[in-house]
């Protein structure tokens, strides 16, 4: 039966093949199968917001949010987050005109605001840890630091993602698998702000108010 | 495509025309709706950190409750204008997908706080000398 097929689809010297060829993948499914991944990692984030919301008045006689969050530093980073999704948004415009360079030019933006982002919430992590507030302070700082992390751990990811896909476009251009690609991490990226919203509101702002 | 013969000379126009000339119709944003969203981001961000930075309104409940709404209402402008969810897109099944996350997310997160608030609320009260004596 597989020999057959395997000659039927024309594969020389008969080289096992061993997948159905005639089988299409249905176009466009992708999105959606992407989205499913999108709400199982919002699954994640709602664990770990619960925990936080669970721990996090649990100071062990350690420092309070109010002691420690700058709130001006998290206000820069939150806006740096908000830059690279709108120019996120303008790389998306660029590449349904078609246009290979300005893509490019957007996307590399967006991955500087994005960098930044990470830079200063690794210099914000480095502060704590120095002052004494690491992960291990306290049960507060424990579900801080794990949920905090993690987006972070998600944006790391999500530049690396870029990077590939500006080579990727480079190379090859703005064809159907590029695009669809581009069109992933457009979700996964605003997706990643729609999560530091909650961040903002809930650990940072709903913290330091006590 | 065919509606756009000059279209190297149209790169500083901003509103950018989008056919869809390609095969699904998931919907796109336009520069329009991108900057809608925007702005209504930087307002919906601005105004929790004000509130906290400066302490505008006395009661802290009632701060804490606008922060909360205002989140929730930013979380919908992204979901609009830069997910761009509605509900016709997949043929219903993001938003049905969203939906059902949420549900669970609303569980998850009502349920721990409030099955961890009984927890803590009717713990046996400890004493610092019984503290002293644990384990």
């Amino acid at each position: 039966m597989s020999q057959t097929q395997a000659q039927t689809h024309g594969t020389d010297n008969g080289k096992p093949q061993f997948y159905v060829t005639d089988e299409h993948h249905p176009e466009g499914s992708t999105m959606l199968g992407f989205w499913l991944y999108l709400m199982s990692d919002c699954l994640i984030f709602a664990v770990l917001f619960a925990t936080h919301g669970v721990l996090g008045r649990n100071y062990a006689a350690g420092p309070s949010p109010a002691d420690l969050f700058d709130l001006p530093l998290v206000a820069v980073n939150t806006a740096m987050l908000l830059f690279s999704s709108i120019t996120y948004g303008f790389a998306m415009l660029q590449m349904e005109r078609g246009a290979k360079a300005e893509t490019l030019f957007w996307l590399g933006v967006t991955g500087v605001f994005g960098a930044a982002f990470l830079g200063l919430e690794l210099y914000e992590f480095n502060h704590l840890i120095h002052e004494g507030a690491g992960p291990t302070r306290s049960a507060f700082l424990s579900s801080f630091f794990t949920l905090v992390g993690t987006h972070g751990l998600h944006v790391t990811f999500g530049i690396i993602w870029l990077i590939t896909l500006m080579v990727q476009v480079g190379k090859h251009g703005l064809i159907p698998e590029n695009k669809r690609r581009l069109m992933c991490l457009s979700m996964f990226w605003h997706f990643l702000d729609v999560v530091w919203i909650g961040v903002f509101s809930f650990v940072y702002l709903m913290g330091v108010l006590g | 495509m065919s509606s756009h013969p000059n279209a190297p000379s149209h790169e500083s126009a901003s509103q950018t025309h989008h056919g869809h000339s390609h095969g699904h119709e998931a919907a796109h944003g336009t520069f329009r709706s991108y900057m809608i969203g925007f702005a209504l981001s930087v307002i919906l961000t601005a105004i929790p950190f004000w509130l906290v930075m400066s302490g505008a309104i006395d009661s802290k409940l009632f701060t804490a409750f606008l922060v909360m709404g205002l989140g929730v209402i930013q979380i919908i402008v992204h979901m609009v204008y830069f997910l761009h969810m509605n509900p016709r897109s997949e043929g219903g099944w993001t938003m049905m997908a969203l939906l059902f996350t949420l549900v669970l997310v609303g569980i998850t997160l009502a349920g721990s706080l409030w099955v961890m608030h009984h927890l803590n609320t009717n713990m046996m009260p400890m004493s610092p000398e019984m503290m002293k004596n644990m384990p």
